[in-house]
């Protein structure tokens, strides 16, 4: 056994692209992720950050087994669920929930609260004796910070924060070591996204919960995670703790990604060192040769289009940084 | 560069060259549905001076983009009914003009931007003709002419191959170059502000930085004063001079931007500062504002934000909502306890 709750190896999933109708050829693929390792470990909080189209919630869907993975290996707390099925699968799968972004389309609106967060128990009845059902699921409202009397109320009775917390309770029904948030605040305002971290992160001191963390808002990420991977069409470009990532960059898009998250501080205007990139991500269909992103990057030599870096500790980058030319630049705070 | 054609914009009465471009005085709006008539706007002032940035700050249903509706004369109506208050460009209370005057305003002194680029776009016409459209209706200029100077402004927002691109559909572009064709699109006929109603909102953080970016640049270069409608407290920190923050449909403090950040005066303005993760510190736990924004049909007597706030007492539940007290010469705030807020840090 090893101490992940969580691993993948060289996880890969391509989406296929066909032409004709009737007999249908494979002419291509969406690469949408593409070979990704990950390790997370008991209790912490593994960030995941990237643009659009990064692949970032392809990787989420295969984590909880909404998507098979083409090929690579996924071990949930040691069992692998890219080769289990049936029963073994679905007990694996307890083991790790997801809370989703959208809480306006993520919940039934004909369904009442206390049958959204109990639906688990349907799919794995021996978790809860059905007698007892109900009363876990106003233990687990209770929990999320909602009124246990509210259990027949329905999602539109609820506002946004309110509905995300019943998202949360559901992903918890089933007491699993592992949950999955896929832009879990997003949609959210800002004083209430607040109240939604506050909440992840207390129930993580309080049931030791892993999580993987998945946002575009780089500034949520760095409060809430432990380490922090950075994506970029469909392959982890860098990956390291909190510190490593957003004190000491050593790739050239977390660096630019970085530098475009505005610090609300006016004192800092114009004082950070801005990179602004040039034109659209490529498509994950056609990919560029060697490292994936030399078209949109200033460092690019002919090396980057002929030979691909890999993600490991490079000469001047203490972390894995998957660039031939890692170097380490503070764009986060204030130069000279 | 459109100083080509002569718009007849002295056609209308009382306009003064010499006054304010826009002031928005005690603006009210409201929404009557069958639930209810529901107080979206409550009395908004600001005034915003050429070249300058205004941020109006707010959550959801804050009533932030009404207003620029309002200002826009885009309001849907009915439900909506602008029932008090003045917006006045340069001198002239745009809320008295016949709609035919009203239309010579629209875009080519007062343009806006969208927050979400495909809606706002008609899918079934080509770029090139829907900015073309702009000089067609309101210069009247041929197709040819008008399709030439469209690609002259594809190629102001910088969208590579414009000549290519202008005759393609809105779906073909990616959504940073869609908000590039709406920038496009309200500066066509040259305004002298222009309204960006969350331009950023739905883009990546790379591409938020291009378009801030072109935004800046294109506003230095004309002089235009631009109203920033955003959510977000750190463009607001990098890109404008003045804010107004609004709650429950009430411009609750007004500052320039480094007095907000500083020493925010009112609680609320508090609360959301602290409730943001910054990039560049690791942080300990938020203290998230505790609550829920009020429904607009049901607003609490006094002031709005009084079952959110910590410094609330009797007389911040009671009418009237406190008024906008002078913290400082520049800056006002809505709160009896501003001198508390500001000074506790």
């Amino acid at each position: 056994m090893s101490d992940y709750v969580l691993e993948t190896r060289d996880l890969v999933k391509h989406f296929p692209l066909t032409r004709g109708i009737l007999f249908k050829k494979q002419i291509g693929a969406v690469r949408a992720v593409d070979g990704v390792n990950l390790q997370l470990r008991r209790g912490e909080t593994l960030g995941i950050v990237g643009e659009s189209g990064c692949g970032k919630s392809t990787l989420a869907r295969m984590l909880v087994g909404l998507e098979n993975p083409t090929s690579g290996d996924l071990f949930v707390q040691g069992r692998n669920m890219a080769k289990v099925g049936g029963a073994d699968r679905r007990r694996g799968r307890r083991n790790i929930q997801l809370v989703m972004q959208d809480p306006y389309t993520s919940l039934n609106p004909r369904m009442t609260v206390g049958d959204i967060v109990g639906e688990p128990f349907e799919v794995h009845p021996d978790v809860v004796p059905r007698n007892k059902r109900r009363a876990r699921v106003q233990e687990l409202l209770e929990l999320v910070g909602l009124n246990p009397e509210h259990i027949n109320r329905y999602p539109h009775q609820f506002s946004g924060g309110q509905r995300q917390r019943i998202g949360i309770a559901r992903a918890l029904a089933l007491n699993p070591e592992i949950i999955l948030c896929d832009e879990p605040v997003s949609a959210l305002d800002v004083s209430i996204q607040a109240q939604v971290i506050n909440l992840l992160e207390k129930l993580q001191n309080e049931l030791g919960l892993s999580y993987v963390f998945i946002a575009h808002d780089l500034s949520v990420v760095r409060h809430i995670a432990d380490r922090v991977a950075v994506m970029y069409l469909g392959k982890i470009v860098e990956i390291g703790t909190e510190d490593e990532i957003y004190e000491n960059p050593t790739h050239p898009y977390t660096q630019a990604l970085l530098s475009a998250v505005p610090v609300p501080d006016p004192k800092l205007r114009g004082l950070r060192d801005q990179i602004v990139l040039t034109g659209d991500v490529p498509s994950p269909a056609n990919p560029p040769s060697g490292c994936r992103f030399r078209t949109r990057c200033w460092k690019a030599q002919d090396i980057c289009a002929e030979k691909e870096p890999l993600l490991v500790p490079q000469a001047k980058s203490p972390h894995p940084s998957a660039c031939h030319f890692a170097e380490v630049r503070d764009v986060v705070h204030a130069v000279d | 560069m459109s100083t080509d054609v002569n718009v007849k914009m002295d056609a209308i009465p009382g306009l003064d060259p010499n006054a304010m471009p826009l002031q928005v005085k005690d603006l009210h709006v409201e929404f009557r549905t069958r639930n209810g008539i529901a107080h979206a706007v409550n009395g908004v002032s600001f005034d915003l001076r050429a070249g300058e940035t205004r941020a109006i700050l707010g959550e959801s249903g804050c009533g932030k983009s009404v207003t620029a509706q309002a200002i826009m004369g885009i309001l849907d109506s009915p439900p909506g009914f602008v029932t008090g208050g003045q917006i006045l460009y340069r001198g002239v209370d745009l809320l008295k003009l016949p709609e035919s005057q009203r239309r010579k305003v629209r875009a080519n002194k007062i343009a806006m931007i969208f927050q979400d680029a495909l809606s706002a776009l008609n899918p079934v016409f080509t770029v090139g003709f829907q900015l073309g459209e702009l000089f067609r209706k309101h210069r009247g200029m041929s197709r040819r002419d008008a399709k030439a100077r469209s690609i002259e402004l594809l190629d102001l927002v910088k969208i590579p191959a414009a000549r290519q691109r202008v005759n393609e559909y809105p779906h073909q572009f990616s959504g940073g170059m869609r908000q590039r064709v709406m920038i496009a699109m309200a500066l066509a006929l040259d305004p002298e502000i222009l309204i960006a109603d969350e331009p950023t909102t739905a883009l990546d953080v790379t591409v938020q930085a291009q378009i801030m970016a072109l935004l800046a640049e294109l506003q230095r270069e004309r002089n235009m004063g631009l109203v920033l409608i955003t959510h977000d407290m750190g463009v607001v920190a990098d890109v404008a001079d003045r804010i107004s923050v609004m709650y429950a449909g009430r411009v609750i403090e007004e500052a320039p931007v480094e007095d907000i950040y500083a020493s925010p005066a009112h609680p609320y303005t508090k609360g959301l500062l602290e409730s943001i993760p910054r990039l560049d510190l690791k942080g300990q736990e938020l203290s998230a504002i505790k609550g829920l924004p009020p429904a607009l049909t049901n607003i609490p007597k006094g002031c709005a934000f009084n079952p959110r706030c910590r410094y609330a007492q009797d007389v911040c539940r009671q009418d009237p909502s406190p008024p906008l007290y002078q913290v400082s010469p520049v800056r006002t705030a809505a709160c009896h306890f501003w001198k508390e807020v500001k000074g506790d840090e």
